[in-house]
């Protein structure tokens, strides 16, 4: 089972480039991958408990990961109790650790 | 004691345009605090980040002197950034692309930085536990 960390550091209000790093986490995740998201930046705005937009439960449900960066969601006044159940915020050392573990990484 | 690992990030951004630089950042200071092994290939814009003419400036929009400004200089943070790491017992090895400073007159790096090409980020990369790219787009 190879590890993967998806970085999402966009959010363009539902244009096709940031379903980018959904559809890619899916798909690794349907074929057995372990695989992180990590919301950062803009990227954490669809997080948000009513956001527009798909969500992240279907990723969930297929074993992906999904984390917020707790500094872009405090810049952007979101606090965790605001976030969708299936969003955990978290602090950014985790990107540290799964590249220090060996994780394929891609930024987006 | 923390395993010591080697990290390679490749930057494109100059610096005070992009959140992503603010990021990667962040990252290469947790990698250093861990007493990491970083390198650093800055490619395009990136190479501005230690460039070492930067200068502080006033800001009279909001009646501030150069002191009260306070204004953040991205190569002060390089040159934090390489300090923190050889007190933790790491290294931050910070190259930048010779014909991306070329091109913007930008040869005057501070103290530590060293002059490379891509070739030297693909040693690097493959010298390394892991590598990120930070692309501008």
């Amino acid at each position: 089972m190879a590890r993967y960390l998806l970085i999402e550091s966009r959010y363009s209000f539902g244009a096709s480039e940031a379903d980018f790093c959904r559809d890619l986490a899916r798909r690794l995740a349907t074929a057995d991958n372990r695989v992180t998201l990590f919301l950062v930046q803009n990227g954490v705005l669809p997080a948000r408990a009513g956001a527009h937009g798909p969500g992240f439960a279907d990723l969930v449900r297929v074993g992906v990961e999904i984390l917020a960066d707790d500094f872009s969601l405090r810049e952007r006044g979101i606090s965790s109790d605001r976030l969708q159940p299936s969003v955990k915020p978290s602090a950014l050392d985790v990107v540290i650790d799964r590249l220090a573990d060996g994780a394929k990484a891609i930024w987006h | 004691m923390t395993e010591r690992k080697t990290l390679t990030f490749a930057l494109m951004d100059a610096p005070y345009e992009s959140a992503r630089t603010t990021t990667a950042l962040r990252l290469i200071d947790i990698a250093t605090k861990r007493g990491y092994a970083v390198n650093v290939f800055a490619y395009e814009g990136a190479v501005m980040l230690p460039f070492n003419r930067q200068q502080p400036h006033p800001n009279a929009v909001h009646g501030r002197n150069v002191e009260e400004e306070n204004h953040l200089l991205t190569k002060d943070v390089v040159a934090a950034l390489m300090k923190a790491a050889e007190r933790n017992g790491g290294k931050l090895d910070w190259v930048n692309c010779g014909l991306c400073v070329d091109e913007r007159g930008a040869g005057e790096a501070i103290e530590g930085v060293r002059r490379g090409s891509p070739a030297d980020f693909w040693k690097l990369a493959e010298a390394s536990d892991n590598t990120l790219v930070i692309g501008t787009r």
